[in-house]
């Protein structure tokens, strides 16, 4: 049984409630308000990059922006700055067109350790992941006005890529900005209600681990990513 | 009952409180700069107001149409490969962990922080079954080292400084380097990545549920969320049956209002959503997943008026801004639920019996009522409760009598909230000397032994609350 103790539960809420259980989709009252849609409402792909890029001071972010055919150099840039000797990547639809599948191959020839994120291996990518230097994905969904990038985890992007790693680093397609959390909601909304299922994770990420939990003092880097580093691409 | 921490009274804990003198002082600096940061981001959303607004309409709907949406939720998880557990009582909802605890063998359990685990007393019923939990957030594992109860539903560990955790560390890790935050958290961090990789079970607690796509979403800093979330092959969500958000739409309203008036971020470091088991081919995320939908006292409020203290988002804005929490500390509440929204909804949950204290808690300044990113009446719920208290139950205690037939009387004149600043001043009065409170009646003699407690000024507390801080920061 799938579902345990729900009839009674129910029944027991509506009892209180004072009404029959509702079963069948509730009709919702239009809102007074939408502040959420008023926010960078008239901006630009390139102020929303200005914005996201003022933000990642605040969040303890390093961002920098190229073009396609700089993003390899960058990258490496990057890389070695993060003194990263393994490297853990997302297999992604994008690699091809962003010039990154062969900068992974340069990275190996360079004595870098890599993997791409590969089912067939299992459980070797967790473990893969948990002593690599560096983790890199796309951002499918970027919101300027927090400074997030929105991964929708799946079987060539799994959850540990940025997470387990000490540092991360994620490759931001210009067009992938949204003035902000809103609009990325709605696009999974929307996605669900055409019958697309929403992926098993979400992760919404802002700039590295934190913690205040000891006297308040802001230590940047507890359970995840110590440093992080967003690349804008044009 | 698990809600309540302790056996001493409440008298007892607000003396221990009020002696604990670092305590005091990180948790009125704690305030400040939570309160700053709130004010902060609110001031940059702009219409903050419209976002209240807004929030407090999406919370409103969905508690009134709670049934259909919990039935949504479970449909929406079970598709998804979930097993959904509805548990009325805690020790139902304990029982249902452990047994699938128990089916796993599990040895090792991993949790992320959660009040509701906290409030059905989860640790200690695995424990008692022979698993060992271990809390991962940093602030809760150090509480569970020394076994303290959390003070602060944002930042538990409020009231140790770092020697102590050091301390801590040290007796019961074999922690050798010194008390520089950075250290001990880098040691945390190893120390728990064992525990995160050979953990057999992840549990967790849920800030939202969307129900239309049966999505689990945690609002994390630290990022242990996604490790608990991630790594373990069998992950439990436990969740009071009230944290819902019908779409991703209300589900992101209803995050971007705790993260600001929480710790005043625009959004946290980490906002992950989990919808049900992992999918064929992916190799992280659970194989098995368990959502627990816990009432343990909440239906008894809905249709009541205090029904709207269910639309709590458990941001911790009313505790920041409370001048009595300033003073006493989190612990002198006896609850896992501190501060004004604690001092509603622990007697709701739990009883008038033993929290009947509570609802005095407070000077009735209204800061928590303005504070609340979902317009909870908090302030006008204490006055109700005192109200019931008195004349209903009829259980005030001799030495507080005098007080609370003040109180009733105020709140049986509904114009008079508006003026309860003033009012309290007024009550306050035959205890006054130079606008310092010496020894006040009932759970304020705790704290005015020790130290005077400023009567509120003829303005209103809250600008007292403001001046004072002012002269703190010595402006
Ligand atoms: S009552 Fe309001 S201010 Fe207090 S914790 Fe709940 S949502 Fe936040």
């Amino acid at each position: 049984m799938s579902i345990q103790n729900r009839d009674s539960f129910l029944q027991n809420v509506a009892n209180h409630l004072g009404r029959p259980r509702k079963t069948e989709q509730v009709e919702r009252s239009s809102f007074t308000v939408a502040p959420q849609w008023e926010v960078f409402k008239d901006h630009t792909q390139d102020e929303l990059a200005d914005e996201l890029e003022a933000h990642c001071k605040v969040i303890h972010t390093t961002c920098k922006r190229t073009t396609v055919s700089e993003l390899p150099h960058v990258l490496w840039e990057t890389v070695k700055g993060y003194d990263g000797k393994s490297v853990i990547a997302s297999d992604d639809k994008r690699n091809d067109a962003f010039g990154v599948t062969s900068f992974y191959k340069e990275l190996e020839e360079q004595g870098v350790e890599f993997q791409l994120w590969n089912p067939s291996d299992g459980h070797y990518n967790m473990e893969f992941a948990e002593r690599a230097d560096v983790g890199i994905t796309f951002s499918d969904i970027t919101l300027a006005e927090s400074g997030t990038v929105t991964l929708f985890n799946n079987s060539g992007n799994g959850r540990a890529i940025s997470l387990l790693p000490r540092t991360y680093i994620a490759i931001i397609p210009k067009s992938t900005l949204v003035p902000r959390m809103t609009q990325a909601a709605k696009h999974i909304h929307d996605a669900n209600q055409d019958g697309h299922p929403v992926s098993s994770c979400v992760s919404f990420i802002t700039g590295p681990s934190n913690s205040a939990d000891i006297e308040m003092n802001l230590i940047v880097g507890v359970h995840g990513p110590v440093e992080v580093t967003y690349i804008i691409v044009e | 009952m698990p809600i309540k921490l302790g056996e001493a009274s409440y008298k007892e804990r607000i003396q221990s409180g009020i002696e604990n003198d670092f305590m005091r002082g990180a948790v009125s600096s704690a305030q400040g700069r939570f309160r700053s940061g709130r004010l902060k981001a609110a001031e940059e959303l702009g219409n903050w107001e419209d976002w209240r607004t807004r929030g407090e309409e999406i919370r409103t709907h969905t508690l009134e149409n709670i049934d259909f949406y919990l039935q949504q939720l479970s449909d929406e998880v079970s598709k998804r490969g979930g097993k959904v557990f509805f548990a009325e009582t805690a020790e139902e909802a304990n029982e249902y962990i452990n047994n699938v605890v128990k089916e796993k063998e599990a040895k090792k359990v991993v949790k992320s922080k959660s009040m509701v685990t906290e409030e059905i007393g989860l640790n200690e019923a695995l424990e008692e079954a022979g698993s060992e939990v271990i809390e991962t957030d940093l602030g809760e594992w150090i509480l569970q080292m020394d076994e303290d109860p959390p003070s602060h539903i944002v930042t538990p560990a409020l009231h140790k400084n770092k020697e102590q955790i050091r301390e801590t560390f040290a007796s019961k890790k074999g922690y050798k380097n010194s008390d520089m935050p950075e250290e001990l958290a880098t040691f945390a961090r190893e120390q728990l990545r064992k525990e995160f990789l050979s953990a057999d079970v992840g549990i967790t607690g849920c800030n939202f549920a969307v129900t239309e796509s049966g999505a689990i979403t945690f609002v994390t800093n630290e990022g242990n969320a996604r490790l608990v979330t991630s790594l373990p092959d069998t992950q439990i969500s436990v969740m009071g049956m009230e944290r819902l958000a019908p779409t991703w739409e209300d589900m992101e309203v209803l995050v971007s209002l705790l993260t600001r008036a929480a710790v005043g971020q625009k959004l946290t470091s980490y906002v992950t959503a989990i919808t049900g088991t992992r999918l064929e081919d992916e190799v992280d995320g659970p194989e098995e997943y368990h959502l627990v939908i816990v009432d343990n006292g909440r239906s008894k409020i809905l249709g009541t008026e205090f029904q709207s203290a269910l639309h709590c988002i458990r941001c911790a804005a009313c505790i920041n801004v409370c001048p009595v929490y300033r003073h006493v500390g989190g612990h002198s509440y006896n609850s896992v639920y501190p501060g004004p929204i604690g001092a509603v909804l622990t007697p709701l949950l739990d009883g008038y019996d033993d929290h009947k204290e509570l609802p005095y808690a407070s000077t009735l300044c209204a800061a928590c009522t303005d504070a609340c990113p979902v317009k909870i009446p908090l302030h006008e719920q204490l006055i109700r409760h005192r109200e019931i208290i008195v004349e209903r139950e009829k259980k005030s205690p001799k030495s507080e009598q005098m007080m609370m037939e003040g109180f009733a009387q105020w709140a049986s004149h509904p114009a008079a909230y508006k003026l309860s600043a003033r009012m309290a001043r007024t009550s306050l009065k035959p205890w006054t000397k130079d606008e310092i409170i010496k020894n006040g009646p009932g759970p304020l003699k705790g704290w005015t032994d020790v130290r005077d407690f400023p009567a509120p000024s003829k303005q209103s507390f809250r600008s007292w609350f403001k001046s004072r801080q002012k002269k703190e920061r010595g402006q």
